[in-house]
């Protein structure tokens, strides 16, 4: 057959050529389009375009309704039209000649007909009707592609109905012998069966056919029909399940003809389509599920290619297994499947897997905390649509512990979404049911309220107004919550109010008027005066104006109250705007009449339900004598709009919009609901104005405590840099150290440490989701009073002391260490420290870690700790007075390195640094330098009082070479011990940071499998070494390497000679060798690991250095560059 | 189902539109400014998949898109539609034109908008998958170009 395709193939092009000779006037008229598009391409301006199609239409229409003109040139006619009409330019006076085309055309010209009135009309245009006639002589025609045709245009749109007209018609193809005959029958019918799905009632039988059909593809076509059908009535087709398992065993197995593979995947779609329907099946129905637990097993393990379209086919097959009645084993499967997908590199698989996440989140909130540490990641990925999905995930899991961390991190990405202004859909009130406490609620909606501002749909500010004022079940809660909104805005007034968005100042306004009565304090003149203020401001709208006025009303009392009060009231009377005149004159009037006031605006009736009559008939009096009087009687506003449009006169605009502004007015007149209240602030139509006017859309925190910061959440911090000052204990500050401790390079800003600042975030995101109260650290049960503010005493003395901590406990192994901190391990266990808390401890340690500057991303070596004896004094102050030492960091860190391998000990290493812990497991990293390769330890500890099974370790990265110590592969963790795994890293090709990526899986006695991912990120620095070489050596591999950068970079200048300086920092710190130094210029060399040379040439220039790198290996002297830039910058 | 087909090139401009739900002709051409709006500002390295379209369709649509060297391919669809399976649509799809117009560029698609809809015809009807293999598509195409040809020669003769 293929044979066949190619020849015609090769005799297209002389097809279309001959197309063309025929008659000169085909040939012109094919130009013609040629001309046109020619035409098109060369305009500049929409207006030019727009003059050029609009003389074409011209030249179409008359050659359409010349009768001299052939079916053949209409034909060429209409590829024209349709062009236009693509283009948005309408060629209705063509689409009667289509159906004409359509009618008359040999089969060639109706082909362009019907495509014709299917790309022009729609299922209810009128001029449908004139193509029955063809549609049905066609169906009947003996010629197959006649017969097609019509059924694709009878697919795409047909009139409701004419269906009967047609019906048997269609029915009669499904017995026809084509299969592409039947195909297309079927999904006509599938059509009718959507628009009318009572005229094709009596043909359920015959979809039962189709689905049996020999030929798959017929049976493809009729899981279209059934999709839907058992979409809307699952219950109705359950006895199709064998038959679709079945079909789905048997193309699972290959059965299908080879024809059906794409990529050699068999029919993927049709596995698709049945997975959908099974799934439907199989849904809250365990008897049908078991009949489908074996095809998807099937389907799972049949489906490893690495293709796009097997993807699609686990993901339809995981969405299935969790939809249908759980089966514990598959579910296993579909859980790591989930897992493939969130992890993979591949874009489109990971949204797929947020979007599998989200979707089984419920089911089994486990699973979103094995992937915490991606679906931080992904938080801040640059691609919206993965924030999105991710953002939703949270707020599946949103759960009372975690609440306060999901709405900040939600907060903080907020802005983005005002852009698509989608986000709110998040943001429902009901999270107030989470919340922890109502400063905490207050000042969340305040940043809410501050940054969402204008752009934020208007039942947010109405639902909170709502809360606020009809309360919960306790009245002083209620009280509290409302004071401290009271003393919030007031402080945020007081402030620079005209930065807030309107929204926000109508909410305040409303707030203010309502309850500052509840500060007995706070007097009514000094928030009279803070609203008057708001009032003056320029950019504040006459709607937020209104709220203010009315805000006055409420409060005006008293002889200073009253004088603002009318001053306000005599500037706004005059206003053009109706709606302040009349609350001006209300403020006027009620601020003299004290017990009119207190009639119309009782204290705190916010919440009682009121009668409106909104027929008006208490102005029935009025109006009647009015019109005794001889007024005009009233028209409603359409009426007079028509009769505006009618006269075409002079525009009477403004009375036109004022009106229901002036109407709004009454529902605003009255203390009302706040629902009520924004009803009308929707109807007065000056809300898109608003949006105009409502400055910029960038986060403003004023007078928002800040609970995040660049390192994350503050509030954990905040006890946690506390007892880092409390519990170190002042013996280990000997002199011997305190002089060390100076000596390292001060760090003014502790930089965060990225990955570990994750962690602490997906703590606190995922809290709540297990059982296990691992990894809870934001738990509601210890209140932290101050937890929003960020004490910035002594980050720096605090880190000063954790280096001394873990600079100190550095040593030899020995028995002695080992004992000692075995001890202390013992002991803090002992002494009913509960997990949590453990972890709270090991967040200290992180908490240290970060401040020291020593992130595990810029592990530089300064880092490395030459294993020098320690010193003894310092070991003897811990033994001696263990107790004291609540820092588990130190004994943790002394007693692993104390487990590095015999070997390695007497190497340098890096510093041990924590990589995830996941309930009693905790991991810890390190890595030693050899002159040829990195040997990375890692270091498994199991705190809990059973053996862990079956460890398995497997690293990967993209840039190394991972090789396992293979006789190390570690089987089991013993109860409180530690395990070591050891791999060998070289350099595959080199970059800047490395990443080595890893997920250990391990397993308890009793429990499930479960797995945890790291990271562990090195630089390349620890990959370089010196390359002593003399400088004729230099000057010949100097020229033979290829790879080259050259940069100016700054010099180090404190006191010596400028490149002496500059070049020995490099030397200490990059670990390069010094060739040669000649008057203003030096010649450097290294290596990275054994064989991979690279050399540098560094100049003085005009106050920079100009340094210029060669390597044979290409990238190594960027990547070079980049850390001598940052060694530099650090000095 | 699928809602819409649309592609258009780098600067906005409309190459084929198919709608399989009834619009009408303003919105039409507000949805291929918007979708070409969301589409364009996306980068190579981001997913293939967009919600949040206004336009056309709300929550339950996405738009699925692939980017061809001068032309995007925007799928329009809702979610009973698997979003790898569409976006190995598209690969088929783009792979038969190719076949067809013997290394397909933008060009083969404005001056031949009629061969591509019939291609597409084949592939998608009233917004359902029709066929999804190829070689059957193009031999569904070849028979009809077949009848053209003969018709072709009895003009002729």
């Amino acid at each position: 057959m293929s044979d066949v395709v190619e020849k015609t193939l090769t005799a297209l092009p002389s097809l279309l050529s001959l197309d063309s000779q025929p008659g000169s006037t085909k040939l012109s008229s094919t130009s013609k389009l040629g001309t046109l598009i020619r035409g098109i391409t060369e305009l500049t301006s929409k207006h030019e375009e727009e003059k050029l199609i609009q003389h074409e239409l011209t030249s179409i229409k008359e050659q359409v309704s010349s009768p001299n003109t052939s079916m053949r040139q209409m034909k060429e006619l209409m590829v024209r039209a349709i062009y236009c009409e693509m283009l948005g330019y309408e060629a209705s006076f063509s689409y009667i000649h289509a159906i004409k085309l359509a009618q008359q055309g040999t089969a060639l010209e109706k082909r362009v007909g019907y495509l014709a009135v299917s790309l022009f009309l729609n299922e209810s245009h009128e001029l449908l009707l004139l193509l029955v006639n063809t549609v049905l002589k066609d169906l009947q025609s003996t010629n197959l592609i006649e017969v097609c045709m019509a059924l694709t245009v009878v697919s795409q749109m047909f009139p409701k109905d004419m269906i009967p007209a047609i019906l048997p018609l269609v029915e009669e193809k499904l017995n026809h012998p084509k299969e592409i005959i039947r195909r297309k029958a079927v999904l006509a019918l599938y059509k009718f069966y959507l628009i009318a799905p009572n005229q094709v009632q009596h043909i359920h039988n015959k979809f039962r056919k189709a689905l049996c059909d020999k030929d798959p593809g017929v049976m493809t076509a009729s899981l279209h029909i059934y999709l839907q059908m058992i979409q809307e009535n699952p219950e109705g087709y359950k006895d199709l399940t064998p038959s679709f398992v079945t079909i789905l065993k048997q193309v699972v197995g290959g059965k299908l003809p080879m024809d059906f593979n794409y990529h050699s995947v068999p029919a993927p779609w049709l596995q698709i389509q049945l997975l959908r329907i099974l799934s439907l099946l199989g849904k809250n129905d365990q008897s049908t599920s078991e009949i489908m637990y074996e095809v998807l097993d099937e389907s799972l393990r049949r489906a490893e290619m690495n293709h796009n379209i097997t993807y699609a086919i686990l993901y339809e097959c995981v969405k299935c297994i969790y939809t249908i009645h759980p089966k514990s084993e598959l579910l296993e499967k579909a859980a790591k499947c989930i897992g493939n997908f969130v992890l993979s590199p591949k874009i489109n698989l990971k949204y797929l897997g947020l979007k599998a996440l989200t979707y089984v989140v419920q089911q089994d909130p486990k699973l979103a905390l094995q992937h915490q540490m991606t679906i931080i990641e992904c938080l801040d990925h640059p691609d919206l649509i993965i924030k999105r999905e991710t953002l939703e995930l949270l707020f599946r899991i949103t759960n009372a512990q975690n609440v306060t961390v999901i709405v900040e991190k939600i907060m903080l990405l907020y802005y983005l979404y005002l852009v698509c202004s989608c986000f709110l859909v998040f943001f429902p009130m009901n999270h107030y049911t989470y919340a922890p406490d109502n400063e905490w609620f207050i000042e969340t909606m305040n940043t809410v309220f501050s940054v969402g501002g204008d752009m934020m749909q208007p039942d947010i500010p109405n639902s909170f107004l709502k809360l606020l004022s009809e309360g919960f079940d306790s009245v002083e809660e209620d009280r509290k919550l409302r004071l401290f909104a009271v003393d919030s805005y007031v402080s945020l007034l007081q402030g620079e109010p005209g930065k807030l968005p309107q929204r926000f100042l109508q909410v305040i306004s409303w707030v203010l008027g309502e309850y500052s009565y509840l500060r007995k304090e706070l007097e009514a003149a000094r928030v009279l005066r803070l609203l008057a203020k708001l009032l003056d401001m320029k950019n504040t709208s006459s709607e937020t104006k209104s709220w203010v006025l009315m805000a006055m009303t409420k409060l005006c009392e008293g002889r200073t109250g009253l004088s603002v009060a009318q001053e306000v009231s005599e500037t706004y009377s005059s206003s053009l705007d109706t709606v302040l005149r009349q609350r001006a004159q209300e403020l006027q009037h009620l601020s003299q009449d004290w017990e009119l006031q207190a009639r119309v605006l009782p204290r705190d009736a916010g919440h009682e339900p009121l009668e409106v009559d909104s027929s008006l008939s208490f102005l029935d009096g009025f109006v009647s004598e009015a019109l005794a009087a001889g007024a005009a009687p009233y028209k409603p506003q359409h009426q007079r709009q028509e009769e505006l449009a009618q006269a075409k006169a002079l525009s009477l605009e403004p009375y036109g919009l004022s009106l229901p502004i002036s109407m709004s007015s009454c529902s605003i007149a009255d203390r009302q609901s706040p629902t009520l209240l924004s009803i009308s602030s929707g109807l007065s139509g000056d809300s898109t104005e608003l949006s105009h006017k409502g400055g910029s859309t960038s986060l403003k925190l004023d007078g928002v405590k800040r609970v995040w910061g660049r390192e994350g959440y503050l509030a954990q911090r905040e006890p946690v840099e506390e007892s880092a000052h409390v519990e170190v204990p002042s013996p280990l500050r000997s002199p011997n150290h305190q002089g060390e401790a100076d000596s390292q390079t001060p760090t003014p800003t502790p930089t965060p440490d990225p990955e570990q600042e994750k962690q602490q975030l997906a703590s606190s995101l995922f809290v709540g989701l297990s059982s296990q109260s691992s990894v809870c650290l934001m738990g509601k049960s210890e209140p932290t009073p101050q937890r929003f503010r960020r004490k910035t005493k002594g980050p720096g003395s605090s880190s000063a002391v954790g280096e001394q901590i873990s600079n100190s406990l550095v040593s030899t192994p020995s028995t002695v260490d080992n004992l000692l901190c075995n001890n202390l391990l013992e002991s803090n266990i002992t002494s009913e420290l509960d997990v949590s808390s453990l972890e709270q401890t090991s967040q200290l340690a992180h908490g240290l870690t970060t401040a020291n500057g020593n992130c595990d991303v810029e592990l530089t070596d300064s880092d490395i700790k030459g294993s020098s004896p320690s010193l003894n004094g310092d070991n003897e102050v811990v033994a001696a007075d263990p107790g004291s030492h609540e820092d588990p960091d130190g004994p943790k860190d002394l007693c692993l390195s104390s487990h590095l391998p015999a070997e390695l000990s007497g190497l340098s290493h890096s510093e041990i640094t924590p990589l995830c812990s996941k309930q009693s497991l905790d991991l810890s990293a390190c890595h030693v330098h050899k002159d040829d390769f990195l040997v990375l330890v890692v270091f498994i500890y199991n705190s809990s009082d059973s053996d862990i099974q079956q460890i398995l370790l497997e690293l990967d990265s993209d840039e190394l070479e991972v090789s396992c110590v293979c006789d190390n592969r570690v089987q089991e963790a013993r109860s409180h011990s530690v395990a070591v795994c050891q791999y060998f890293l070289t350099v595959k090709r080199p970059s800047v940071h490395f990443k080595v990526v890893g997920i250990v899986s391990y397993q308890f006695p009793v429990g499930t499998p479960q797995s945890v991912q790291f990271s562990y990120k090195l630089p390349l620095t620890s990959f370089i070494r010196p390359l002593t070489l003399t400088t004729e050596e230099y000057g010949t591999m100097w020229l033979d390497f290829s790879h080259d950068t050259k940069q100016n970079l700054t010099l180090i200048s404190d006191g010596q000679e400028p490149l002496a300086a500059t070049l020995n920092m490099l030397e200490k710190k990059l670990q390069l060798h010094v060739v040669e130094v000649i008057g203003m210029e030096g010649i450097v060399a290294c290596q990275l690991l054994q064989d991979q040379p690279c050399l540098m040439h560094c100049r003085l220039h005009a106050g920079t250095l100009a340094v210029w790198l060669r390597s044979p290996v290409p990238d190594l002297p960027d990547c070079l560059m980049y850390h001598c830039q940052r060694a530099l910058q650090e000095h | 189902m699928i809602k819409a087909i649309l592609i258009f090139n780098n600067h906005g401009k409309p190459r084929l539109s198919k709608f399989y739900e009834h619009y009408n002709e303003d919105t039409e051409q507000q949805i291929i400014r918007e979708t070409f709006h969301l589409v364009s500002k996306r980068d190579e390295n981001v997913c293939n998949f967009l919600e949040g379209g206004m336009l056309i369709g709300g929550s339950d649509y996405k738009l699925i898109y692939r980017h061809y060297a001068t032309l995007y391919f925007v799928f329009c669809v809702d979610s009973s539609e698997s979003e790898l399976g569409i976006l190995d649509l598209i690969q088929v799809f783009v792979e038969t034109l190719d076949k067809c117009f013997e290394n397909v560029c933008e060009l083969d698609l404005i001056f031949h908008v009629d061969k591509v809809h019939n291609i597409l015809a084949e592939m998608v009807m009233g917004g359902m998958v029709l066929e999804t293999n190829m070689n059957e598509i193009i031999t569904q195409v070849d028979a009809q170009n077949k009848m053209e040809k003969s018709e072709v020669t009895s003009v002729l003769a």
